[in-house]
């Protein structure tokens, strides 16, 4: 039931992405913008890790891109409430879990796209990274955004309005994006920025794929990124899970 | 036979400014194929027992069945016995009918071909027909009204719950309405649960009234009756009979009248 449920909800809101073809590119507009005007700067740079420029700079705009993305997936729920469209849902004897895994999976879907286009364009641009490494980049974006979405909505459903979602939720991103090295590795800072930069979970996911990005696939960055990110994935879908159970909000 | 009961059904929210009470204890019976209109002043905590009657918002204190099933106990047996209209309605303006009774028939889990059988018949039953392949946003207040009870309908419940069902909609549309939950009841003895702020709905509609305030029952019994108790007379307005349940006064001389 809970299959069939979820594939239910899945499939609603994969035709809704599919409806605004505008919106599902322009999700990518952002890290295309640092792709094609911040990443030149970078390719002269001494950037301390090995590879070019691109290949530390893609892994952290793939992450970006699912960090700024999966995290506003809350609003669309704050309109369903307005619309009735939760309750309406709600009332049937659908799945709770489903209602959230079909929304969130539905998330990964788009991002895992925009992800494949965005590597596309860096390919363009100069890229040059070994398959294998690009395709974990896409799982750690997958799990990223499954996390991230399921908190969002998690946060959304406790919420009344859109001034009190959006808010909060600009008020964590952005931290995130500067204290994970996303643009530039955080080595490269003092030493007390990089030591409050391992604080942030994200930060454990960029070093892993910017270990992939390098062909290198056994190291202690992708054991601590796989980790933190399935971690960060069963947290956060089961913080999900609990809120969509008992919402009556 | 009572195919509702509920027994001192409370619930009590937290906020910022303390506990509310939005309902105190709500004491009530419908009988089967009834059609009950639930009246109140605003805030009384009409929508409040709808949301708990079908399983959205928890209760904090009392019992209640519906169709059998206990509410605390069973609430999927709830789900499946129980239809719900909330005032807001419930479906999404960008997509189009067809699917959107398609999918509420998946999610009562049809099969996709008697899903898409059962969306057909609704539309027919409901004069929906020339409007399935329509995005819902482009259908009229009265329209849209007709979806969302489809909607609620898909799965023929035993108890249809509706929230302010005519709040909004032009005297054909609301005269339409009105013939079409007599009709749910007279085909299909569907018992009907609704609320209203018009009261010559609910004169014209219900067998019998149940009326709150401050979140507890003020009065039962049909229009008929209340009037004689409470209005005076059976010649009395609903509307006089309202005001001296509630204790409110009556409305400035410019007010309208009719909606309280």
């Amino acid at each position: 039931m809970l299959l069939h449920d979820t594939a239910l909800v899945y499939g609603r809101y994969l035709r809704q992405s599919l409806r605004s073809r505008f919106a599902l590119l322009f999700g990518v507009l952002m890290p295309l913008l640092y792709l094609l005007f911040f990443g030149p700067l970078l390719t002269g740079l001494p950037l301390g890790g090995r590879g070019s420029s691109w290949q530390v700079l893609v892994p952290g705009l793939l992450l970006q891109l699912g960090l700024f993305g999966a995290s506003f997936a809350g609003f669309m729920i704050i309109l369903e409430k307005g619309q009735g469209v939760v309750e309406r849902m709600r009332v049937t004897p659908v799945s709770r879990l489903a209602l959230l895994l079909g929304r969130v999976l539905r998330e990964a879907t788009v991002f895992v796209f925009q992800a494949v286009l965005l590597v596309l364009a860096a390919v363009a641009m100069g890229l040059r990274a070994p398959l294998p490494g690009v395709l974990i980049g896409f799982g750690f974006v997958a799990l990223l955004t499954v996390s991230l979405a399921s908190l969002s909505y998690a946060l959304a459903m406790k919420v009344a309005t859109p001034q009190g979602f959006g808010p909060v939720v600009n008020a964590l991103t952005l931290p995130a994006m500067l204290l994970s090295g996303l643009m530039l590795p955080m080595t490269l800072g003092p030493r007390w920025l990089d030591v409050l930069s391992h604080l942030m979970p994200l930060r454990y996911l960029v070093d892993a794929v910017r270990d992939a990005y390098v062909g290198r696939y056994a190291t202690a960055h992708m054991l601590y990124g796989s980790l933190v990110a399935v971690g960060l994935t069963v947290l956060s879908v089961t913080v999900g899970t609990r809120v969509f159970r008992t919402a009556g909000a | 036979m009572a195919i509702i009961s509920t027994a001192g059904l409370a619930r009590t929210f937290r906020t910022r400014h303390g506990p509310v009470q939005a309902v105190r204890g709500i004491d009530l019976t419908v009988r089967e194929g009834e059609i009950l209109g639930f009246l109140g002043p605003n805030g009384a905590g009409k929508t409040t027992t709808l949301r708990m009657l079908t399983t959205l918002l928890p209760p904090t204190g009392g019992a209640a069945t519906v169709a059998g099933c206990d509410l605390a106990k069973d609430p999927a047996g709830v789900r499946r016995a129980c239809g719900y209209v909330a005032q807001s309605g419930g479906v999404d303006p960008q997509i189009t009918v067809r699917e959107e009774l398609v999918t509420q028939g998946r999610l009562y889990r049809l099969p996709k071909a008697v899903a898409a059988e059962r969306a057909g018949e609704l539309a027919r039953e409901l004069d929906l027909t020339g409007l399935l392949d329509r995005r819902c946003g482009a259908l009229s207040g009265g329209q849209r009204r007709r979806l969302d009870i489809a909607m609620a309908l898909t799965h023929r419940p035993k108890v249809l719950f509706l929230d302010e069902p005519t709040t909004g909609l032009d005297p054909g549309s609301r005269a339409g309405l009105w013939e079409l939950v007599r009709g749910l009841r007279d085909r299909y003895g569907t018992t009907v649960f609704l609320t209203t702020h018009y009261l010559d709905e609910a004169d014209a509609l219900a067998d019998r009234l149940v009326i709150v305030d401050r979140g507890v029952v003020a009065a039962e019994g049909t229009p008929a009756a209340l009037k004689l108790a409470y209005g005076g007379s059976a010649d009395a307005t609903l509307q006089d009979t309202f005001l001296a349940i509630t204790g409110r006064g009556p409305a400035p001389a410019d007010a309208a009248p009719v909606a309280v």
